[in-house]
């Protein structure tokens, strides 16, 4: 069938346009696509549980720091090899995803909005509260020795870009997937209509449990890649601002759309580029946007080029 | 055996009396027609029957085994199909996507045989020349096609129809009646029914409920000729 | 100090944290209640409140009442209109989704916070009480000697803190004859009641939810300009009201307003008391996953009835 192989195009096209522009595109803007490629990855979580079960947490910052100190605790007191501290922080945020998702998923609707933003705020004090290790809201950093992959320095632009390309990579094509098998159209059904699904004999919670913890995974799969990347681990990553941002990201780029997350990290991030020869107050920028996207294009980029060129658009 | 049997069951909602002790025996391969004036509690018992509704007690059999504590999704699996009362498909779905999730909770795995069923029930419901269109697009009366379809491409022993026929045409009507009879013998029907010409012409048994009570059963000809089910939707008292 | 008299500070303590919140919370209850959304924003109102009192008081100058008086007029009807304002601009247009109005004050939320930043600054700025007297505070116990009345050092109160629990309590009364005495009381509980009917029977909706709206930014407003004296102005101040407004509006049982009066009342004593003895992150960890265990397995709220 057509409608498959032109997102399939769609998908691979993005991803050379990828490799080429880091060889085109001047050193700031290579550094720049690491860091979306690595929020995009944060984004393509939320998106798989917002977008596309049709699950609005408010506190998946939760799932970034899980993953994030997961990773770089690892490092910081067990001196733990990179692989394996990634392994770690990937169990950690999968851990954390189904201990909420067994309890907030007992709400709905706004209810989940606000426990799922109480727990994350919760998380976040935790994080506080055990300074000692954690350094609190100052945060600590990993040194360029402990951040060997495989005897391979990621901290180069080129190592960077490309390990972070590799996991992005792993994770678009990887979505684009999963949301064309029965599972994930499974979850679209439930967005659309969870009565119906139930009454299909579908269990509606074990579907929605899985949807959190696979969506909670690879949120904590971005933290621990930007933890590793970057080499710096912080209290803010698991504040509420880092929330309310993926869902900015999503929300821009195309709620329930494949190429959504990564378009709504892109635009954003140089929109506040752009902004910041006249203002510092990016969050500023963001509310303006959330507030005009929430007004005005609901379904975000990709969700109006959908409806107005590509129909086709997964 | 009967397909389907409920024993003494019981909604109370916050004090009012939905149903009461209903014990009920459906006819495996028949079409039972369920009425009763507004009010009586058809729905909550077919909701109850689903697991939409929890029982406040009471227990219902399927295929002679105790199903009461079943969510409902696990009793749809049994082999239940159930449509709604109020036109439930997925609005921001195709024809064919709707109708592959209803097939595809058992035919996902073959990706042939899910197609051929789709094809096939979106055939016999005739609305296979708009299996690409967004479903919310349809219009009402092709959304309880589509409705019936995805309870057919279940391929359920027992199908459960809430007023199936609700603010459809008189044609519509015509059409439902000559596919409802067509499936006769292939599985067990129980439809909820205000319309008297369906009930009339479609149901081979009938029953009766009347203030969350079981009121009467019978041949539609039994239960025409029967006064105090004329009393119930006339509303006069029986005399004593 | 001993015990005893350290508990019946915390507890004096916890009576003004309760009366703040009271105000805080009744406002984000009446918005939920008429509206059935939730404002995320609502602690910037909070926030503004508490700036726009420094603004015109440090703009009025002379005696500090002066510019308390004209802060308390002032600043709770200025914020009322800016949120009326939001209202008209923003959760209008939206229909009132749930949904999308969360997002939508998500936004309003840091449009608020980051422009007060960038207008007023990162600094934590002071409010002059009008007055402030410490008021000594006696204890009674036991002794060798019989029944003894004693001052123990360091248990006193400032009689700005005593009027204000004086003052939450009044607006409380006040509120409470507006919405059950006035016209414009009644037309709003019967929104609440059902927007469809009330629509039908000629009440302007739209106005009606503005003015709730206003209402309830106004409502935490005014607990900020009675807190600025003891709590410095900030542009982040908003967090802790409204992470506190919600724990009382959920245990209060969404929307009701005795049940949001009673649970203010012991969420704000309890914060008094605990932060007094425990460390307040620890408090607030506590609270936090507490409050969010009580949404998961009682949505109702504690105080609520349960439906069947």
């Amino acid at each position: 069938m057509t409608r498959f192989s032109k997102a399939d195009a769609l998908h691979l096209g993005i991803l050379a346009m990828l490799v080429i522009a880091f060889f085109v595109l001047p050193t700031y803007h290579v550094g720049a696509v690491s860091r979306i490629m690595v929020l995009a990855v944060y984004a393509i979580g939320l998106n798989l549980l917002f977008g596309y079960t049709g699950l609005l947490s408010l506190g998946h910052a939760m799932f970034f720091a899980a993953g994030m100190y997961g990773f770089g605790l690892a490092i910081k007191f067990m001196a733990a090899p990179v692989l394996l501290a990634f392994v770690l922080a990937l169990i950690a945020a999968a851990a954390l995803s189904l201990v909420v998702g067994l309890l907030a998923l007992r709400t709905a609707g706004v209810a989940f909005m606000i426990v799922t933003l109480m727990f994350a705020q919760t998380a976040y004090l935790v994080v506080l509260y055990f300074g000692e290790f954690t350094r609190g809201d100052e945060g600590f950093v990993l040194q360029q020795a402990e951040r060997l992959l495989l005897g391979f320095d990621v901290t180069s632009e080129t190592g960077r870009y490309f390990v972070a390309f590799s996991v992005f990579a792993i994770c678009f094509l990887g979505f684009a997937r999963l949301v064309q098998t029965p599972f994930g159209k499974r979850l679209i059904a439930i967005r659309e209509n969870e009565e119906r699904a139930r009454m299909l004999g579908y269990d509606v919670g074990r579907y929605k449990l899985l949807a959190l913890i696979v969506s909670g995974t690879i949120s904590g799969c971005a933290g621990a890649l930007y933890a590793l990347l970057f080499g710096y681990v912080g209290a803010t990553f698991a504040s509420v601002q880092y929330s309310i941002l993926p869902l900015l990201w999503v929300l821009l780029g195309g709620a329930g759309t494949t190429i959504g997350p990564l378009i709504g990290v892109m635009f954003m991030f140089y929109l506040i580029d752009a902004s910041s020869a006249y203002t510092n107050s990016y969050m500023l920028i963001a509310g303006l946007v959330l507030v005009l996207l929430t007004m005005f294009a609901p379904k975000g980029i990709a969700g109006i080029l959908r409806l107005r060129v590509m129909p086709w658009l997964p | 055996m009967n397909i389907l049997e409920t024993k003494g069951l019981t909604k109370v909602y916050g004090g009012v009396v939905a149903n009461a002790d209903v014990d009920f025996t459906l006819r495996r391969g028949q079409i039972t027609a369920l009425i009763g004036p507004n009010g009586a509690g058809k729905s909550t018992f077919v909701g109850m029957v689903s697991g939409r509704i929890p029982a406040t007690r009471g227990q219902v059999f399927f295929e002679g085994r105790d199903i009461s504590a079943l969510p409902a999704h696990k009793r749809i699996q049994l082999g239940m199909a159930y449509t709604f009362q109020i036109t439930s498909v997925f609005r921001g779905l195709s024809v064919y996507e709707n109708v592959a999730l209803a097939a595809g909770r058992t035919l996902s795995a073959d990706p042939e045989a899910l197609d051929r069923r789709i094809t096939a029930v979106l055939e016999r419901v005739g609305i296979k020349d708009r299996s690409r269109q967004i479903a919310g697009d349809l219009s009402y009366g092709h959304q309880r096609i589509l409705e019936i379809a995805m309870g057919l491409a279940q391929d359920p022993e027992l199908f459960i129809l809430d007023e199936p026929t609700q603010g459809l045409a008189e044609s519509e009507v015509a059409d439902f009646i000559n596919l409802i009879r067509t499936l006769a013998g292939e599985t067990t029907i129980l439809l909820i029914e205000h319309n008297m010409k369906v009930v009339m012409e479609a149901a081979d048994y009938i029953t009766v409920l009347d203030q969350g009570m079981l009121l009467a059963e019978g041949t539609p000809a039994e239960i025409h000729a029967n006064a105090a089910v004329q009393a119930a939707y006339l509303g006069t008292a029986v005399d004593a | 100090m001993d015990f005893g008299p350290h508990l019946m500070l915390a507890t004096l303590e916890g009576a003004v944290i309760a009366a703040i919140l009271v105000l805080t919370a009744m406002g984000l209850s009446i918005v939920f209640g008429v509206m059935r959304v939730v404002n995320v924003a609502h602690g910037e109102f909070y926030m503004l409140g508490a700036v726009l009192a420094w603004f015109v008081t440090s703009f009025l100058g002379g005696h500090p009442a002066i510019g308390f008086v004209a802060a308390i007029l002032i600043a709770p009807l200025l914020v009322g209109l800016i949120a009326a304002a939001a209202d008209q601009l923003v959760l209008k247009h939206i229909d009132y989704d749930p949904d999308r109005t969360i997002v939508g004050t998500i936004g309003i939320l840091f449009i608020i916070q980051q422009t007060t930043l960038m207008t007023f600054g990162p600094e934590a700025r002071p409010v002059a009480a009008p007055f402030n007297q410490r008021l000594a505070l006696p204890w009674f116990e036991f002794t060798d000697n019989g029944f003894e009345m004693f001052w123990p050092w360091g248990l006193s109160i400032t009689s700005y803190k005593l009027f204000v629990i004086a003052a939450a309590l009044t607006v409380l009364v006040a509120l409470w004859l507006f919405l059950t005495r006035t016209r414009i009381g009644l037309i709003m509980r019967a929104t609440q009641q059902d927007s469809e009917t009330a629509q039908a029977f000629g009440v302007p909706v739209g106005l009606v939810y503005s003015c709730v709206f206003g209402l309830g930014a106004a409502l935490a407003a005014l607990g900020a300009v009675l807190v600025v004296p003891i709590q410095q102005a900030h542009y982040l101040m908003g967090a802790d009201p409204l992470l506190l407004s919600f724990i009382v509006v959920i245990i209060g049982g969404l929307g009701s307003l005795p049940g949001t009066v009673i649970a203010a009342i012991l969420i704000g004593m309890s914060d008094g008391i605990i932060s007094v003895f425990f460390s307040p992150t620890l408090a607030k960890i506590i609270a936090t996953f507490l409050v969010a265990m009580v949404l998961v397995f009682r949505p109702q709220g504690l105080l609520g009835r349960t439906s069947t």
